[in-house]
């Protein structure tokens, strides 16, 4: 595509139309451009608050309506992009589990490190589908129209973000993984020591 | 006419952009499979109604078997689950969808069917690929197309519809859904359709 656009610049004289064409849809569109996966930049996006009680006091919300990122009670949030119709996440549902038990049973990190799953393109059905398959304990999301999958970079799933909190209420991405966690104890060592969270392993 | 031509090509540089957004491919596939970008929503016109008789057909099967779809009259209802192409992305996010869902099946009494008009190796590949799947697979490649033709969901280019057919054990369709063959159909209207077949 950019080829395309080099060769078309070199011709002809660019329309200001196909220019508004080409930077408002083009930056929507391509994977990678105008999204949020380089490392240490703020994302942030919008969630419907859990109709569960205990995923609410999980997350610290108070509220009923809509919260974002920044609402969440938590030094780090690790962001699961997945989808019910994806192998990788569903052979890798038992890991992730273990991945939060793993947070939840060290009592230095329970409260600083919240883990959510976004099933991309996954209705509410879907999503609950999924989470009463594999018993999964933490907060998932639908994303039915793919708008958070579109601003996050269009990444295949199973895909892993850490989010660290710079400030009050901004989240900056500090890890990005596409595929397996494999081995959760590894992968949370991993995310803490990039992170710079201290661990006292308890 | 130079400023229509340069319009036309702003249209043309934004439809390639959006024929490279991708759909939340599983990272299993690496980058194994082929995006034929965005694609006309439906390109084809039903032959077959609601309350009608389903047109009963035989094709061969991944199992080994010919399937024919009148053997499962009285025992079974069944949902046919053509899907347009093997080795592209909405495809290859569909049916993996379905294997953790047999349960679901299995509850409404009905037995799933996927049909593809890729052939029979193509097919064995490609769900070997996804780990395998729990229902039958059958290839509608040769004659080509035929089934797929005389339920109404051949497309103009050889592929099929991503279409769902419900039969109920008297044979009847009760439920046709030709969708948009960029999305996925979603599970919770297909249970939905379930529950009434019942």
């Amino acid at each position: 595509m950019r080829i395309l656009l080099n060769d078309f610049l070199l011709k002809k004289r660019l329309h200001p139309l196909v220019l508004i064409c080409f930077l408002f849809f083009g930056n929507l569109c391509l994977p990678g451009q105008g999204g949020c996966t380089d490392k240490e930049k703020p994302l942030d996006f919008t969630l419907s608050a859990p109709k569960n009680a205990d995923h609410k006091t999980y997350l610290g919300l108070t509220r009923d309506d809509r919260f974002s990122l920044g609402q969440i009670k938590a030094e780090i949030v690790i962001i699961e992009i997945f989808s019910m119709y994806c192998p990788v996440c569903q052979r890798e549902a038992a890991n992730v589990n273990t991945l939060f038990d793993l947070i939840q049973n060290n009592r230095s990190l329970r409260e600083k490190v919240k883990l959510i799953g976004i099933g991309a393109g996954n209705s509410d059905f879907e999503v609950d589908f999924f989470k009463e398959k594999y018993t999964i304990k933490f907060p998932l999301f639908s994303d039915t129209d793919f708008s958070i999958h579109k601003k996050i970079g269009e990444v295949r799933t199973p895909h892993f973000f850490g989010l660290a909190l710079k400030g009050d209420c901004e989240y900056t991405i500090f890890y990005s993984q596409s595929g397996e966690v494999s081995d959760p104890e590894k992968f949370l060592e991993t995310l803490l020591k990039d992170s710079g969270l201290k661990n006292s392993h308890e | 006419m130079n400023d229509i031509r340069i319009i036309i090509a702003g249209i043309l540089i934004f439809l390639i952009g959006f024929s490279e957004s991708a759909i939340a491919g599983s990272a299993v596939y690496g980058n194994r499979l082929y995006n034929p970008g965005q694609l006309k929503p439906v390109d084809s016109r039903l032959t077959v109604k609601i309350g009608e008789k389903a047109p009963d057909f035989t094709l061969p099967s991944l199992s080994g078997k010919p399937v024919r779809l009148s053997s499962f009259l009285g025992e079974k209802n069944v949902m046919l689950t053509f899907i347009p192409a093997a080795w592209t992305p909405v495809c290859s996010d569909q049916w993996p969808g379905y294997n953790i869902a047999k349960g679901l099946f299995d509850q409404y009494d009905t037995s799933l069917i996927g049909i593809s008009v890729d052939n029979l190796p193509t097919l064995f590949a490609w769900t070997r690929e996804m780990g395998g799947l729990w229902f039958d697979v059958l290839s509608d490649f040769w004659p080509h197309g035929s089934v797929s033709s005389t339920y109404g969901v051949l497309r103009t280019d050889g592929v099929s519809e991503r279409a769902i057919f419900l039969i109920d054990k008297k044979g009847i369709l009760r439920f046709i859904h030709v969708g948009d063959i960029n999305l996925r159909p979603d599970l919770g209207m297909i249970v939905n359709e379930l529950k009434k077949l019942n």
